[in-house]
């Protein structure tokens, strides 16, 4: 404890640090899951490729592609932008199969009847396919929010800055305080981070307020297909 | 042979789903219970096989207590078809029909053999052994899932709204498919169903429940009919609009010999056969013409009163 | 492109492969590392995972620790436990099962709970014994979701051993995490290519394996089929009453 008081300017700049780089793949994640996601969920063929790809690239080990994308996009090796990219390719990963997943879980009567009653594609997209596949995108996207921020802290292996520089100068220094305060800070955002995903998605879609226990279980599963 | 000694079930919730029921549903019969949903009548269904145990009360098979030995035997000896089929969906339609013989010990190719022999009985096509269930109908899967539960030859079979979730066409043949079967294997049978017409097609003895598994009436669908024991079973059979009584429509000019019914709300109900357009039990000379002009003018006098 | 030749050079160097340190042996390693504690994990978390599944009690408890347990960052767990109890196999062992046995809970525990409750009370009412509908419709039904787990958990493993190469075990990562201590930018990429070879290798044999064992007529599609045909609520996934009920 006094040693975070001590250092309490390094702990707060590296949760800054941290935060600020685990939005980029949840944003990224999502924004770039929808049309991929409706993809999958429309043709048979774009599904099996996509969530193939998606399965392949989310079998990498973290520290493996960190070190790797270097040589692909040509960045230098201590450049946060490949670890934040690595994030990027495993957050689409898991979206696109929420997305699909979340997509195909929207009842067939619900859309059929919203073309009856004279939606175009788009506005049938926007208003009823998109919010009613909410709960389960959401779902995803907390497993998303989580395993970024935890998998951040792999990146200081290879120099970026995040609370996962604390792990390796605790250990170095044989001082595992640093190190527990290392991971109650993680834990703190990914926390933080969750909580606001659930408060946005209570905002957005107050319908589905009345059926937590549905939801426990959605990210459960999406827990095992993650 | 199989009697209710006063059963009541509580469910943990406090629902009271059976509040001292007693009957006695006789041998090689068709029992049915016929009630809105609620009222207890699946409840009572499942605790013939203990699937559900009553809170009190006792209920015993030929005089036997069934508490009296284990839940998982009886069950193996009683056979069950619920709405869903409820199916192995890992399985072949043959290795499902013959699910219990090999829990049981008979061997698989005896079990197979047999498990043939019911798809036939059932009236299903021998090819459909090698499919899985979500290959077949729904109409075809409850033909399966009779055969189940025929498999260990029970003296009992419970049916829980089995054909519930077909469509009126397959109900209709599965309806005449289950008479078929009585009449040829003369077991037990309880059946469960919210349909009153699908009761008094099928049951010899028909049990009308109210909330609280209360018997409004038990009799024969004819003694039912005929005497409806209160206002309740008078609007659950239909009697009260109508619906069971029937009269000979004179506004439809009549080609051929029969004659067409309606009931009291003027629905149309069918038609009655009347050979040389005289309705059987008539006098002579009585033809269908004056018959349906005396009934029109019983109304018209009845207006009048 | 030139520092992927460079790599693979590095990897197809025969002076490179046999010896303490070389490719093979820090393979054997790495699968040693990754064998045994999922062997471990799977004893543990998956009847675990199924008891919860059958009887439905502690079930807010698997969840919350399956995602509890993805949000603590490995790479701090790893090094405290080893800061505790000092460098050694046995310790990284123990920080490999904490990681895989939540995944194959969460994957024993949701398949289970995935299975229609229709067809385990049918089971039931035509007179299995629990054991026999755990045993001969549960498990079965609920296969491609234990799979997952397990094919999740074993990634994570793989994965994680990797990291150990930086407190001074071996295996596959090792070579990585030399490369990146000697700047030696094409070391770190071919120890980035095996473990990646490795993760791919492994996952497509269980995904192989899974095939094997997942019975047929569970394939996805078909099992969607029956809900649909069969059921006029089809989607009692997720409901854990085992209090039969009352219509």
């Amino acid at each position: 404890m006094v040693w975070l008081w001590d250092n309490l300017d390094l702990v707060l700049r590296l949760t800054a640090d941290h935060v600020r780089l685990s939005i980029i793949p949840i944003v990224v994640g999502f924004i770039v899951c929808i049309p991929f996601g409706w993809l999958a969920n429309r043709y048979t063929v774009a599904r099996t490729i996509l969530l193939t790809l998606g399965g392949v690239l989310f079998s990498i080990p973290s520290l493996a592609l960190f070190v790797t994308l270097p040589a692909l996009l040509g960045t230098r090796i201590l450049d946060e932008a490949n670890v934040v990219v690595a994030l990027c390719v495993y957050a689409i990963a898991v979206m696109v199969r929420g997305a699909a997943d979340a997509f195909s879980s929207v009842s067939r009567d619900v859309i059929s009847s919203s073309t009856a009653v004279g939606f175009s594609a788009v506005s049938r997209f926007w208003t009823v396919e998109f919010p009613l596949a909410g709960p389960v995108l959401l779902a995803s996207l907390r497993v998303v929010s989580v395993s970024t921020v935890s998998l951040l802290s792999v990146g200081s292996l290879i120099g970026v800055q995040s609370l996962g520089y604390l792990f390796i100068n605790g250990y170095q220094r044989d001082f595992p305080g640093e190190i527990l305060i290392g991971i109650a800070f993680t834990v703190i955002v990914a926390v933080v981070f969750d909580t606001i995903l659930v408060l946005v998605g209570r905002l957005l879609m107050p319908w589905t307020r009345a059926t937590p226990r549905r939801r426990s279980v959605t990210s459960a599963s999406a827990a095992v297909t993650a | 042979m199989i009697e209710f000694h006063s059963v009541t079930k509580r469910f943990p919730d406090g629902t009271l789903a059976v509040e001292d029921f007693s009957l006695v549903l006789p041998s090689r019969k068709t029992t049915v219970f016929v009630g809105s949903s609620g009222c207890g009548k699946t409840t009572l269904l499942r605790m013939i096989n203990r699937m559900i145990d009553p809170t009190s009360g006792s209920i015993a098979i030929d005089g036997v207590d069934i508490a009296s030995g284990s839940a998982v035997a009886l069950r193996r000896s009683i056979g069950y078809v619920m709405q869903n089929s409820g199916l192995l969906p890992h399985r072949r339609v043959i290795d499902n029909v013959a699910t219990v013989p090999l829990l049981k010990g008979v061997k698989k190719a005896d079990a197979h053999a047999q498990a043939m022999e019911l798809l036939d009985t059932v009236g299903l096509d021998r090819v459909l052994a090698y499919r899985y269930p979500s290959q077949l109908s729904g109409g075809q899967q409850q033909r399966v899932g009779v055969a189940r539960g025929l498999a260990v030859n029970p003296n009992i079979l419970l049916m829980d709204e089995p054909f519930g979730a077909v469509d009126p066409i397959v109900r209709d043949d599965l309806q005449q498919e289950l008479l078929r079967l009585q009449h040829d294997l003369d077991k037990t049978v309880v059946f469960v169903t919210h349909d009153i017409d699908e009761a008094f097609l099928l049951g010899d003895q028909v049990v009308i429940l109210e909330k609280g598994a209360q018997i409004a009436q038990v009799g024969t669908p004819k003694e039912i009919l005929a005497n409806p024991a209160s206002d309740f079973v008078a609007s659950f059979i239909g009697a009260d609009r109508g619906k069971r009584r029937l009269a000979v429509d004179s506004s439809v000019a009549r080609s051929g010999d029969d004659v067409v019914l309606v009931d009291g709300a003027g629905y149309v109900a069918g038609v009655i056969e009347a050979p040389g357009g005289v309705l059987p039990g008539a006098g002579a000379g009585v033809n269908t013409d004056s018959l349906a002009r005396s009934v029109s003018n019983k109304t018209d006098q009845a207006g009048d009163a | 492109m030139n520092l992927f030749l460079d790599a693979l050079n590095f990897l197809f160097d025969p002076a490179n492969l046999a010896g303490s340190n070389g490719i093979l042996s820090r393979l054997v390693d790495h699968l040693w590392y990754t064998g045994l504690s999922m062997a471990v994990a799977v004893v543990i978390g998956i009847p675990l995972g199924l008891l919860v599944g059958h009887t439905g009690r502690g079930r807010n408890a698997v969840v919350a620790v399956s995602s509890a347990a993805r949000a603590l960052p490995t790479l701090g767990l790893i090094f405290l436990i080893i800061l505790y109890t000092g460098l050694g196999v046995g310790p990284l062992i123990v920080v490999l099962v904490i990681l895989a046995v939540p995944p194959l809970l969460a994957g024993a525990y949701s398949g289970l709970e995935a299975v229609n409750r229709q067809t385990i009370d049918a089971a039931r009412a035509i007179g299995m014994t629990e054991w026999q509908i755990l045993l001969k419709v549960e498990m079965p039904l609920a296969m491609p979701l234990i799979f997952g787990g397990i094919r999740s958990a074993t990634l994570q493993v793989i994965a994680t051993a990797t990291i150990a190469g930086y407190v001074g075990l071996t295996g596959l990562g090792r070579f990585l995490i030399e490369g990146l201590a000697l700047r030696d930018y094409k070391l770190a990429l071919a120890g980035a290519i095996l473990v990646i070879a490795l993760a791919l290798c492994v996952d497509a044999i269980l995904a192989l394996a899974q095939r094997l064992v997942v019975p047929h007529g569970v394939a996805r599609g078909l099992t969607r089929h029956t809900d649909e045909s069969a059921a006029p609520t089809p989607r009692q996934h997720g409901r854990v009453s085992p209090a039969p009920s009352n219509p």
